[in-house]
């Protein structure tokens, strides 16, 4: 059997980490494809909802990228989403979420190199944590 | 004084300066009270005062309650002082609409412990055991003369930590276990003063974000996602337990995030009406040591 690939959700902010991920794919930087990335507005826009929602749905981790503090697009929307995601991990992983199925980062439109060095970073820690079996809603969705 | 409470609240109501005093009033069973709105002076006999108000009467004062009442008056423990800060400062009502009766309180009993021969210290709510403010932090009446308050130190988040050390798959089987009993019934959700919002995120459909069954995942998430809806807004004030028929300690979630907003942005909430929440401002130095 071939090594575990795991499925993770990617958030990436429109303004910076989405313009990363460009450049690293046009200077040819390689990193796994297991990423499935959304492109958001900013990072500012991530709710806590939507990362139960993706864990809930069987992702093996997730990742959310924005700008670094002081370049968002929109001003300040990072700085809120820093608080937002410090308390957020903090209480995941307090009620029982492994450690480093949720990732953040900050990489600017600028940092192709440092997009495919945290991807492969991201990946393979979460490869480490074996396929995701909490929080998963395991019976079928009734409508 | 609780006879001074009937005073204030009659005098209040006499003099025509508020048109109704919610407060406490007792029910049909023992060891309960149930919330009451005074709107006559005569009615205001009614009100009464115990260590059975578990209640947080701030989950009352809506903009609805505020379209048919210039102004009321409200008896406020410490925790319901400060979520009344809180409401203030999320613009729930101006501090003009209200009048405030203080109630400094020295803990209220446990639901389920007070009806029992426990001494009158073991049947104190978990939440009073922590408490940070026995005094009103606003009131523009004080029904009772100020109490000491408690001094907790380390001692204040024991619960937090002890948790904080079991490993993660044990942190998974604990609250497996403690939520197995939840039947989503969201009492919690509507004792709670926070949890005002038009829809709840748990009655949204479109897009569904949380499910409503009670398998462990569906529960799970509904607990979250309403601590987290807290996180900075929560003043432990333990009108959740008190609701819980389940008796599942539900500030177990809440009281996580209480902690994290006082170490990482030293916050206290519903101690200054001139400070915006934690999560409405931030600060350039905030820690991001989890971030890549």
């Amino acid at each position: 059997m071939s090594e575990f690939q795991p499925k993770i959700v990617t958030f990436l902010c429109n303004w910076c980490s989405y313009g990363a991920a460009d450049l690293a794919g046009v200077s040819r930087f390689q990193y796994p494809p297991n990423m499935r990335v959304i492109r958001i507005p900013c990072s500012g826009r991530v709710s806590a909802k939507m990362i139960l929602h993706t864990i809930r749905n069987g992702a093996d981790g997730v990742w959310i990228s924005g700008c670094h503090p002081g370049d968002c697009h929109y001003i300040e929307g990072n700085y809120y989403a820093r608080r937002k995601f410090f308390l957020l991990k903090e209480l995941l992983e307090y009620s029982g979420l492994e450690p480093g199925r949720l990732q953040f980062s900050w990489i600017s439109s600028a940092e192709g190199v440092k997009f495919a060095e945290t991807a492969n970073h991201v990946i393979e820690k979460i490869r480490q944590l074996g396929p995701a079996k909490r929080f998963i809603k395991k019976l079928p969705e009734v409508a | 004084m609780e006879s001074r409470i009937k005073e204030i609240a009659r005098n209040l109501l006499e003099k025509d300066e508020v048109d109704g005093v919610i407060g406490y009033r007792r029910a049909t069973l023992p060891h309960m009270t149930e919330p009451f709105m005074a709107e006559t002076p005569e009615a205001a006999e009614q009100l009464v005062f115990n260590r059975n108000c578990r209640m947080n009467l701030s989950v009352y004062l809506t903009p609805q309650l505020f379209k048919t009442k210039k102004r009321v008056a409200v008896t406020a423990k410490g925790c319901d002082s400060r979520n009344m800060v809180t409401q203030i400062q999320e613009n729930r009502y101006t501090r003009e609409q209200l009048y405030i009766i203080g109630v400094p309180c020295k803990g209220m009993t446990d639901k389920t412990k007070a009806s029992s021969d426990l001494p009158t210290d073991e049947i104190l709510q978990a939440n009073c055991r922590t408490c940070v403010s026995r005094n009103p932090v606003i009131s523009d009446a004080l029904a009772g003369e100020p109490v000491e308050e408690l001094s907790l130190g380390k001692s204040r988040f024991e619960d937090v930590a002890a948790i904080e050390s079991m490993t993660s798959a044990a942190k998974e089987a604990h609250f497996k276990e403690m939520l197995s009993a939840c039947t989503r019934c969201y009492a919690c959700r509507n004792a709670c003063p926070l949890c005002y919002c038009p829809t709840c995120f748990v009655d949204e459909s479109r897009p569904q974000w949380v499910g409503k069954t009670v398998a462990p995942t569906d529960v799970m998430a509904y607990h979250l996602v309403r601590a987290f809806h807290d996180a900075g807004r929560c003043t432990d004030c333990g009108a959740c337990e008190a609701a819980c028929p389940m008796d599942i300690p539900v500030r177990t979630f809440t009281r996580k995030t209480i902690r994290d907003a006082k170490t990482a942005y030293g916050w206290e909430t519903g101690m200054d009406l001139s400070l915006r929440p934690p999560l409405d401002r931030f600060g350039l130095k905030d820690p991001e040591d989890f971030i890549i």
